[in-house]
């Protein structure tokens, strides 16, 4: 902040401290703090809001807890969530590999053109293609009944079709702090080790993937936090079986009427989310500096 | 007795560039091999040849009489140290010291007790346990060696790996390989573009010049009997004088130029009415303030002092600059700036070379 000041002089460094500070504390301090105030009151009639029974309770929280389908739900979709980070790790790396140091720097910005292009289409269509490439009656099942892989067609919405359309979904959010850390890997500390009799698992394991835990980290923590917030892609491409926790929290907003048992639960996701991040922190021995990196 | 290593008929070609051209060369099981040129003639594509990062266009590549074609770089019988030297970062130098035992799963309390051995030989006891940034440069670069040699290899191949350090440590760094060199008994081949230490440590070098091999000699047959022109100019320093031969007699070749007639041993190659060069050492040159015959007429232009010798620069009348070595004890009596000195030399001491 000294920095600020010695740059821009006391008057314009004092102007872009407040308007950060002003963004900080009117769109993300404030809200949040409504949050919780309305998390921990009970769901009222306008009438009586002020009243003898407007009192501070942990019954939202405590409806969650004893709500055994909810509770399925939330579990589920931590686990789902963690399922699409991993998954969308598999698919990534090898390809940010690729882009980093194998591929020549012609071919890595075709890859990189590829994969941004489909992103300048709005979330929703991207992921109503997906709707319409998996539908019961759609062509990837066609295709599969074409080559006699399988005999009728499957039903892909529900878990799997979540998965893929969010994976898809994240897949850049993953691949470029990956591959940016990649790239920045000294090509001779692979083949150092490649003369040391080391195999391609091994140069990845003990080399690459240290070098890239950063990235990794980032990635793994910004795609764990979209999929478990995601409700395009569960609402489009799931099932009455693979409820994600965000539809319930809309359910509550928007047709329960309930925004504080909404707030509840969102505050619920809200805290798995701030664990989550410091779990893969801790995990990856990475500090939140090396994130904003 | 360490592998021999065998180039075959080798070229390398980058996009239809040819980074090496048509080059064979056989080196002994325990030589010190050096291969010399400037950068970018080609002798650190040589190197990758060998260890098997790259695979030749054409040719083989025979390690220990066995041709490498198909085997991978992680399976040769060599280890390279690297010019960057490559150490891992995110490694202390003992895992980085015994990598290689890792890769080949040796238990992890043999792995240890091997580093510190290694450790001993390279005189950095109890350094195990820091991290590589922690190191100078001069340990970096033995933590290099001792990695290279934990894997027990029959070829170490050294891509100038000194030439990040100082000078001092350089000369020490210098010694301290070639005794390594005769102790181990590991094949040494060895990238450099530094002709004092190519001459300093190797039982054998190897001149390259734009992917072409030069010559391949011991270092005094290097300096005293050059092959081409290339070599001649490229290892020590050396006076040139082009003309056409117009005679030779019991190998003494005689070149026709602007500065008049000079006769020196013909090399091979050498015919009558052909483009040559005489090429005289500095040293074998003589300085007088006296007209004599076959002498050249020079201008005197400044002395440098280098230590054992002065280096006497001068300019022919017709214009070509001149290098002559004035011995110490001399050098109270040596021309002044601006003196006109005759230069005269004996065509024992001067080496005849065709031109390409």
């Amino acid at each position: 902040m000294g920095n600020l000041f010695a740059r821009f002089g006391t008057g314009l460094g004092a102007l872009i401290v407040g308007l950060v500070a002003a963004w900080l504390v009117s769109m993300v301090l404030a809200p949040n703090l409504m949050m919780l105030d309305f998390s921990l009151r009970p769901n009222l009639m306008p009438a009586q809001i002020g009243g003898l029974d407007d009192h501070y309770t942990l019954a939202n929280f405590a409806a969650l807890a004893g709500d055994p389908v909810h509770r399925v739900i939330f579990l589920k979709t931590i686990w789902a969530s963690a399922l699409v980070m991993v998954t969308t790790l598999a698919v990534t790396y090898p390809i940010a590999y690729w882009m980093a140091k194998v591929a020549s720097p012609r071919a890595a910005a075709l890859a990189v053109m590829a994969l941004i292009i489909p992103f300048w289409i709005n979330e929703v269509l991207r992921t109503l293609a997906w709707y319409i490439l998996l539908a019961f009656g759609g062509p990837l099942n066609a295709a599969l009944l074409w080559l006699g892989i399988i005999d009728q067609p499957v039903r892909w919405f529900g878990d799997f079709g979540v998965l893929a359309g969010m994976v898809y979904a994240y897949i850049l959010f993953m691949l470029f702090p990956i591959y940016n850390s990649i790239s920045t890997l000294d090509t001779v500390q692979i083949e150092a080790a490649r003369n040391l009799g080391a195999s391609t698992p091994r140069i990845h394991w003990r080399i690459v993937i240290p070098h890239a835990k950063a990235g990794i980290a980032t990635g793994c923590v910004f795609t764990f936090m979209l999929a478990a917030g995601s409700y395009v892609a569960p609402a489009l491409l799931g099932a009455p079986g693979s409820r994600w926790f965000t539809e319930i929290i809309y359910n509550w907003f928007f047709e329960g009427g309930n925004w504080n048992r909404g707030a509840a639960y969102a505050l619920v996701l809200l805290t798995l989310y701030m664990l989550v991040v410091l779990a893969t922190l801790k995990l990856f021995r990475v500090n939140l500096a090396d994130v904003a990196k | 007795m360490s592998h021999s290593v065998d180039l075959m008929d080798v070229e390398m070609a980058f996009g239809g560039v040819h980074a090496v051209r048509r080059l064979s060369a056989h080196v002994e099981g325990g030589e010190f091999f050096s291969i010399l040129g400037p950068s970018g003639c080609g002798k650190t594509t040589i190197l990758r040849l060998i260890a098997g990062f790259i695979n030749p266009t054409a040719g083989r590549v025979l390690i220990g009489g066995k041709d490498m074609a198909g085997i991978g770089a992680d399976r040769r019988p060599t280890s390279m140290i690297f010019q960057s030297l490559a150490l891992f970062p995110l490694m202390s130098v003992w895992e980085n010291i015994a990598f290689g035992l890792e890769v080949r799963r040796m238990p992890k309390a043999d792995r240890r007790r091997r580093a510190e051995e290694l450790l001993e030989l390279i005189a950095l006891p109890g350094y195990g346990d820091r991290m590589v940034h922690e190191l100078s440069g001069g340990q970096k670069q033995r933590v290099a060696i001792a990695r290279a040699l934990a894997v027990e290899p029959q070829v170490l191949l050294l891509d100038e790996p000194l030439s990040a350090l100082d000078l001092k440590l350089r000369q020490h760094m210098r010694a301290e390989l070639r005794a390594l060199q005769k102790r181990t008994g590991v094949t040494f081949i060895y990238i450099t573009h530094d002709q004092s230490e190519a001459l300093a440590m190797s039982d054998r070098v190897a001149v390259m010049s734009a992917g072409v091999l030069q010559q391949i000699a011991t270092p005094r047959e290097l300096y005293s009997s050059p092959a081409t022109p290339f070599v001649a100019k490229f290892v020590g320093e050396t006076n040139e004088f082009a003309g056409k031969v117009s005679r030779t007699v019991d190998g003494i070749a005689v070149v026709d130029g602007p500065h008049g007639s000079f006769a020196g041993r013909a090399g091979d190659e050498v015919v009558v009415g052909g483009t040559a060069a005489v090429y005289v050492r500095p040293e074998a040159v003589t300085v007088s303030r006296e007209a004599r015959p076959d002498s050249l007429e020079a201008r005197a232009d400044r002395i440098e002092f280098e230590g054992a010798v002065a280096m006497l620069h001068a300019t022919s009348r017709e214009g070509q600059p001149l290098l002559a070595a004035i011995p110490n004890q001399l050098l109270s009596r040596a021309p002044a700036a601006g003196e006109t000195v005759w230069l005269s030399f004996v065509p024992d001491e001067a080496l005849v070379l065709a031109h390409g």
